[in-house]
């Protein structure tokens, strides 16, 4: 479905993505992993064409996008919908009226059914009655749901989500987690999730991707992720998964859990 | 503690600074051309976004009307008060009405209207569109396939253009009515003559010129407002909101005088209008 190809990204001399690639199969939630500044977020924005890659090629199907044309690349992008990290709502405008900000600029659907779509999008996040809100009125994990409702206003083939459950308390982390997964049962999107939080990780990823220094190391199912020897990967998930999906088997992952008690003990810190 | 550096090295070191100084400056200034031309570029692209263009019209015009002819008025009376005085030893007080009217029509009716909206209007759309841009907005706008600068860029851009010339009028004529209030009524002024004066005195060029510089004023705060409203970074947060705020400000106020002398020499000396 989206094929990421060699891509190189310095900025101010920092090189940022070096010849990462990547691939993100229909139907499938993708789960890009990655210390923070490694490059998951830029990844997105150039796959959304916000920013220009130096070098490399990105492949929406059967079409080459880096290079597209403005009117080329906006009609990829209906096809793509983001959630931001900040959620990115509109201050200016009601929730309705971020919700529906799409559809009224790339179609003739009348008031009305636009706010027939409103409210569907914001009843598969789960959220009634809050059409006429501000996004300064919404709690944190309200606007995430919102800007995921914006996302889906257009009908997408594509979910890309940035950091979804960042600044987000634990209850409302796992909420959003849930509507990650019901969101790909029920509309079979293929979805892109970029995030640093393993418990959120795990939880929604039908894939995982490792990024580290501007490359891919690892990529695979869960369970390949887990057994993966790679000590990079395996030191992110010791720190940062559930304790109960850890592979204690993983000869890299017990070196580290070893040297970790050795640390404790005042022998060898980490 | 004193550092002592050698000569060479010192002017070196300012060489450089002042080499990437240069450097910034007209990388950004090439950079707001760019915005500049994309911007008439995407005026001339569908749709008209009325409705955007109304909210802009509303906020730049309605809402900044009483400050600019107060602002107007004051600046004329002033000019009515010190042109009585300073033509007054030469016995040529009677001159004051066609100075308060050449003045205030041909360079303080543009030039005060403009220094208003370049502190409350150019201000306003830089911390917009900076906190948009810190909050990702412009990067949801252009995931969405809308083109930012046509969505955001243009009707302020419109709205500044066409509403500084408006106000520029209530300006001039708040400045007109502000000195022959001052004249007429601290001073041994007869108002109908001061009237006949100004009437005598106000030529169709000259409210052309007052339109023309205007226009340019109202252009320049807009391009200025929106450029220093995009060119902030996503990580610049609060602080890089209020620097880009303030920026936008002084460098307004100051491309609005570089402007209004290139086209006092042009209207003026090159093409020799009244």
């Amino acid at each position: 479905m989206i094929v990421v190809k060699d891509i190189w990204k310095t900025f101010g001399g920092k090189s940022v993505l070096n010849g990462l690639s990547l691939e993100i199969p229909r139907g499938e939630t993708l789960v890009i992993m990655g210390r923070s500044g490694c490059g998951k977020s830029v990844l997105l924005k150039i796959i959304t064409g916000l920013i220009a890659a130096d070098a490399g090629e990105i492949w929406f199907d059967s079409t080459e996008i880096s290079r597209l044309k403005a009117k080329e690349l906006n009609a990829i992008r209906q096809k793509i919908g983001m959630l931001f990290q900040s959620a990115a709502l509109f201050d200016s405008m009601t929730v309705a009226e971020n919700i529906a900000f799409m559809l009224d600029q790339h179609t003739k659907l009348t008031q009305a059914e636009m706010r027939k779509v409103v409210d569907e999008k914001l009843s598969l996040v789960d959220l009634e009655g809050v059409q006429e809100l501000r996004p300064a009125e919404l709690s944190g994990g309200m606007r995430k749901r919102v800007g995921l409702a914006r996302a889906l206003a257009f009908n997408p083939e594509v979910i890309l989500y940035d950091e979804p459950t960042t600044g987000l308390d634990p209850v409302t982390c796992n909420e959003i987690n849930q509507l990650i997964r019901d969101l790909h049962e029920k509309l079979q999107v293929t979805s892109v999730v970029v995030t640093h939080d393993m418990h959120s990780a795990f939880s929604v990823a039908t894939r995982m991707a490792m990024i580290h220094e501007g490359k891919q190391i690892a990529y695979g199912a869960p369970d390949e992720i887990l057994n993966n020897d790679d000590p990079i990967l395996q030191q992110f998930i010791l720190f940062g998964a559930p304790d109960q999906i850890l592979n204690m088997e993983n000869p890299v992952l017990q070196e580290f859990i070893g040297r970790q008690d050795r640390g404790a003990h005042g022998e060898l810190a980490l | 503690m004193n550092h002592h550096f050698p000569t060479d090295e010192r002017s070196g070191g300012f060489r450089i600074l002042l080499k990437s100084r240069l450097h910034n400056t007209l990388s950004e200034i090439g950079k707001a051309w760019t915005l500049f031309f994309q911007t008439l570029v995407q005026i001339f692209r569908p749709p008209l976004q009325l409705e955007l263009l109304t909210k802009q019209l509303l906020l730049v015009g309605f809402n900044s009307l009483s400050v600019v002819l107060v602002s107007g008025f004051f600046t004329g009376m002033v000019l009515g008060v010190q042109g009585y005085i300073q033509l007054k030893p030469f016995a040529v007080e009677g001159s004051v009405a066609r100075f308060v009217c050449v003045s205030v029509v041909k360079e303080l009716g543009p030039m005060i209207t403009a220094f208003v909206l370049a502190g409350r209007i150019g201000a306003s759309i830089t911390a917009e569109l900076s906190t948009m841009k810190v909050t990702e907005q412009i990067d949801a706008l252009e995931v969405m396939g809308t083109n930012p600068v046509k969505y955001l860029v243009v009707p302020r851009f419109l709205a500044c253009a066409i509403m500084l010339p408006t106000l520029t009028i209530f300006s001039t004529f708040a400045g007109i009515a502000g000195g022959f209030i001052a004249v007429v009524s601290l001073f041994d002024v007869n108002g109908h003559f001061f009237l006949l004066e100004v009437q005598r005195n106000l030529f169709v060029a000259s409210v052309l010129v007052s339109l023309i510089k205007a226009t340019s004023f109202g252009m320049a705060i807009a391009a200025v407002g929106c450029y220093k409203g995009f060119s902030i970074s996503a990580a610049g947060g609060a602080e890089g909101v209020g620097t880009a705020t303030t920026g936008s400000a002084v460098i307004s106020l100051i491309a609005i005088l570089v402007l209004d002398f290139v086209l006092n020499h042009i209207l003026f000396n090159i093409l020799g209008w009244v």
